[in-house]
């Protein structure tokens, strides 16, 4: 691990914090970005619009219609639907991150980085290509066959990165990415192939979130509470599975079944969302990190605090996205790769220095 | 925590087909120190793991209080064996308490978090192994005598009758090491602990063990008390170069050295 430790500048913050301070942050911070990007766009409709619709739909509660009409459609049929899926892609992929990250003791694993999010990506659009989703059950068909793709990539990346009992840096990356390359490549292939709905695809492949209305979240939810549930129950197993496979069996953890419930919600969180919103990179990345960097690598909190960083993190770079070159969207992915690679360097420049792993 | 026998019966372990281990026949009883020695490569940590349940034996059977550990689950085993290696590699951010804490992994179902109890048992295991006062630093921070105390304590957490050690002070200093072992020692006397450590130098061994085995390449060549096994003839055997024995001038133990 000591050529790992060269990765990453992580060290736990020693000034003593408020217990409830991460949660209180993380959780504002998602309401904040989630109201901003209901609020924003072609039409922006006020932060306090925004509010008296939500509230106008509670019931029992009756609020004065003293917004234009046009403001509810565009809330309801094209904002919130937008606002919430973006909302769940980026909890997925920061907690898919961070469950990848304990799991192959490495903090360079993301479903990006080790090609899981182009095996999505692979299945994704071989399902796609088969038939274009155009009913709830044709969509459903998605995100099952971006599991199948995930699952499949991380097991080969998982047979080819081992080395002995450990799975070291080097390999891991490099397996991901000749793994990576040949979805990508096979997924261009298909596409050109099926020259219908090309466009649409293109759009879908670099991130854009093109189906809209309320059916992606309906077919997406399932998959991802349930995975988003499985993780949050790892905390502890996986922090006891960073002093290696032989010590965590020592103290009486089941290391497969960890292994495998890991591999299972994190890849099925990871394709969920890769089959709705396109290849996001680094989200999975730099959330964890970040919040390490914050509160501590105890993946107790860590696992729930990405997710709900993942939200707010990603909600920010669609607004961004979506406003930079207004009325031009940029796709988000473009938005997190271009925050995010100069990040991930920054982090491994200040790793140079000081060096704490984990 | 029940006082338990350690019996190895014809074991032969090893990896990918290779036999390691050949005909191990061992007994460790509560209250008792074994020591195994033996050159590099012999298969001491093979022998550890194998004890531990972690390496399952192809042959024979390791039983713990007459229960085979191949018929026990991972907690199960974990209830009845603790393993403390050397301190090296731990991921160094965790606090020393959150460690010890870990020693309680075999108590705790899947969906189960730390309680209260848990907590005052790796507590008071940190007391008895004098880590209480570094509970909340990271052990990254610590020195290398205190991260392998701590690693003590998270198996005392594990309130198992068995202790195995494998080389717990290959990378300590000269008063470490002492501190070390006659910490175990102690626990031993108290808690009726059987332990199997492996161990490099053989004066520590004529100190601190009650009985000795002598591994030589995968068997064991000779079992008994130090003073029966740490003797010029078998050490020159195995080891293979000259050894001298005397009499330590202060306890009287066994004194190994080396040389013309």
């Amino acid at each position: 691990m000591a050529t790992d430790s060269a990765l990453d500048p992580l060290r736990i913050s020693r000034k003593p914090q408020p217990r409830w301070l991460p949660w209180v942050a993380t959780i504002l911070a998602l309401i904040l970005m989630a109201a901003l990007s209901a609020a924003l766009g072609p039409i922006s409709i006020p932060l306090r619009s925004v509010v008296r619709l939500l509230a106008a739909r509670i019931p029992g509660l009756t609020v004065a219609a003293d917004w234009p009409a046009n403001f509810a459609t565009i809330l309801y049929q094209i904002r919130l639907p937008n606002t919430v899926l973006i909302m769940l892609t980026g909890m997925a992929l920061g907690g898919s991150g961070a469950a990848y990250q304990g799991l192959f003791r490495n903090p360079l694993a993301d479903p990006y980085i080790i090609g899981v999010a182009s095996g999505a990506g692979l299945g994704a659009v071989l399902a796609m290509a088969a038939n274009w989703p155009t009913d709830l059950l044709g969509m459903a068909a998605v995100p099952a066959a971006a599991f199948i793709g995930a699952l499949i990539t991380v097991a080969i990346v998982y047979a080819i990165a081992q080395v002995g009992r450990s799975t070291p840096v080097t390999t891991l990356i490099l397996a991901g990415v000749a793994l990576s390359s040949f979805a990508t490549a096979m997924t261009s292939m298909i596409m050109l192939l099926s020259t219908q709905e090309l466009h649409r695809a293109v759009t879908w492949m670099v991130g854009g979130f093109a189906l809209g209305g309320w059916e992606p979240v309906q077919v997406s939810l399932p998959y991802l509470a349930l995975g988003l549930l499985a993780l949050l129950t790892l905390g502890r197993p996986l922090n006891v599975l960073q002093f290696g496979d032989d010590q965590a069996r020592q103290l009486g953890l089941e290391v497969e079944r960890v292994k495998l419930v890991t591999v299972a919600a994190a890849s099925m969180v990871a394709a969920t969302a890769v089959a709705f919103s396109g290849i996001i990179a680094f989200v999975g990345l730099i959330v964890p990190h970040v919040v390490r960097l914050l509160w501590g690598p105890d993946h107790r909190r860590l696992i729930p605090l990405a997710i709900l960083l993942g939200g707010s993190f990603l909600l920010g770079a669609d607004i961004v996205a979506r406003m930079l070159l207004a009325p031009r969207e940029l796709p988000v992915g473009v938005v997190t790769s271009v925050v995010g690679a100069p990040f991930f360097l920054w982090l491994l420049q200040r790793a140079k220095g000081r060096v704490r792993f984990w | 925590m029940v006082s338990r026998d350690l019996v190895l019966s014809g074991v032969e372990a090893g990896y990918d087909g290779r036999a390691i281990l050949r005909d191990i026949n061992l007994h460790v009883r509560p209250g008792e120190v074994l020591a195994i020695v033996g050159p590099n490569g012999v298969g001491k940590s093979t022998l550890i793991k194998t004890a531990a349940g972690t390496l399952k034996p192809r042959k024979g059977a390791v039983r713990i209080g007459g229960e085979d550990l191949a018929d026990l689950r991972a907690a199960e085993r974990a209830r009845r064996v603790s393993v403390v290696g050397q301190a090296l590699n731990l991921p160094p951010a965790f606090s020393a308490l959150d460690v010890v804490m870990m020693g309680r992994t075999p108590y705790l179902g899947w969906f189960e978090r730390e309680g209260e109890r848990d907590r005052e048992i790796a507590l008071q295991a940190m007391e008895r192994t004098e880590t209480a006062a570094l509970a909340q630093r990271p052990i990254s921070e610590l020195s290398g005598g205190e991260r392998q105390r701590v690693l003590i304590a998270r198996a005392l957490a594990q309130n198992a009758p068995i202790m195995l050690m494998d080389e717990p002070t290959a990378h300590l200093d000269l008063r470490h090491q002492d501190a070390q072992l006659k910490l175990v020692r102690r626990l031993v006397e108290e808690d009726g602990l059987a332990v199997l450590i492996a161990l490099h130098d053989l004066n520590l061994v004529a100190r601190f063990a009650d009985r000795v085995a002598l591994l030589s390449t995968g068997t064991i060549h000779v079992e008994g008390l130090p003073e029966q096994v740490l003797t010029p003839d078998h050490l020159a055997a195995v080891y293979g170069i000259e050894i001298h024995v005397m009499k330590h001038p202060i306890h009287g133990k066994p004194l190994v050295l080396t040389g013309e």
